[in-house]
């Protein structure tokens, strides 16, 4: 009795099972390309782009088909000939800039560039204005 | 002086915290639209996704007329929940396109025989290619093509009855 129930429900667990597609995977989505310097360029891509359904992942961590999918579509285009930044604009171009993990320099990002370069010349225009006060305040008692 | 001072990170966080109060109230849209809008449907030519339907090209949609074109599957749930109003839009008269992800030929043709067949034209994209293409990241999606073969409109999830008259205003716009 309790053995059937036990049973009922894991099979119960499973049921979003049945909502996964059954068509194997693309044919680069888990198979790495025979050029490792290629297969590097598209690891080090793929880290950095992200996954459309399970939003904060990379497409290299998530196993969502269709993060497969753009692991395909990512080693086949290298392999064509492509560069990455080539691929990453190709998605760009299509998603906006929600896709990538490496923020380009556009009129909506320009202040996570500006912001750390005002930070620091804050901090130096401060120092500097605190060291030659001390350093007025050392000469005159000298 | 220096005490108004010593009052601006108190504000400040009285800022950032207010913020994030308020950016909790609000619902979170997790649609990614696309960024196709305005141009002309990418090249594609795919096969029929089960025996006695047509297979579908980017050609199709050049001359003849605005079009749906809606991406589903037969594994996905919501696209079992838009079909009865895929059906009303046929009625109405809407040509309807459909390209199915990542499938297979006998789903596929269960999937019309219980929720019946509004399309026109039913392909088949085994590697999700068209979704990357259209900029579309989930399932079902709907894009109003116009006569010239140019992406008009996005629609995200599921069509539901309140939908069907704004899409119809939108076939009828892109004439």
């Amino acid at each position: 009795m309790i053995r059937g129930l036990f049973l009922a429900i894991l099979a119960l667990i499973a049921v979003p099972l049945a909502a996964q597609d059954k068509a194997p995977p693309a044919p680069y989505a888990n198979v790495q390309l025979e050029d490792a310097a290629l297969e590097a360029q598209a690891t080090e891509l793929m880290e950095t782009l992200r996954c459309l359904t399970c939003q904060s992942q990379s497409i290299a961590d998530s196993d969502a088909p269709i993060a497969g999918d753009m692991r395909h579509q990512v080693r086949a285009r290298l392999l064509a000939g492509d560069t990455p930044d080539e691929v990453r604009g190709w998605l760009v171009e299509r998603y906006g800039d929600y896709v990538s993990y490496t923020p380009q320099v556009s009129s909506t990002t320009w202040p996570l560039f500006a912001v750390p370069l005002v930070v620091i010349l804050v901090v130096l225009l401060v120092l500097w204005r605190r060291l030659s006060a001390r350093k007025i305040k050392s000469e005159s008692e000298a | 002086m220096n005490r108004i001072l010593y009052l601006i990170p108190l504000g400040l966080f009285a800022f950032i915290a207010g913020l994030g109060g308020y950016m909790l109230t609000q619902t979170k849209d997790d649609a990614i639209p696309s960024q196709m809008i305005a141009k002309p449907l990418p090249e594609f030519d795919l096969p029929p996704a089960t025996e006695g339907v047509e297979g579908l090209s980017s050609s199709d949609f050049v001359g003849g007329g605005p079009k749906l074109l809606n991406l589903w599957a037969s594994w996905c749930p919501p696209c079992i929940a838009e079909a009865p109003h895929l059906e009303t839009l046929k009625e109405a008269g809407a040509p309807i396109y459909g390209i199915a992800m990542r499938d297979t030929p006998e789903d596929v043709a269960a999937f019309l025989a219980n929720h019946g067949n509004p399309y026109e034209a039913i392909a088949h994209d085994k590697i999700s290619a068209i979704q990357f293409e259209l900029g579309s990241s989930g399932l079902p999606e709907t894009f109003v093509i116009d006569g010239d073969g140019v992406i008009r409109y996005q629609h995200i999830g599921d069509i539901r009855k309140e939908h069907v008259p704004m899409l119809l205003d939108l076939l009828e716009q892109a004439k």
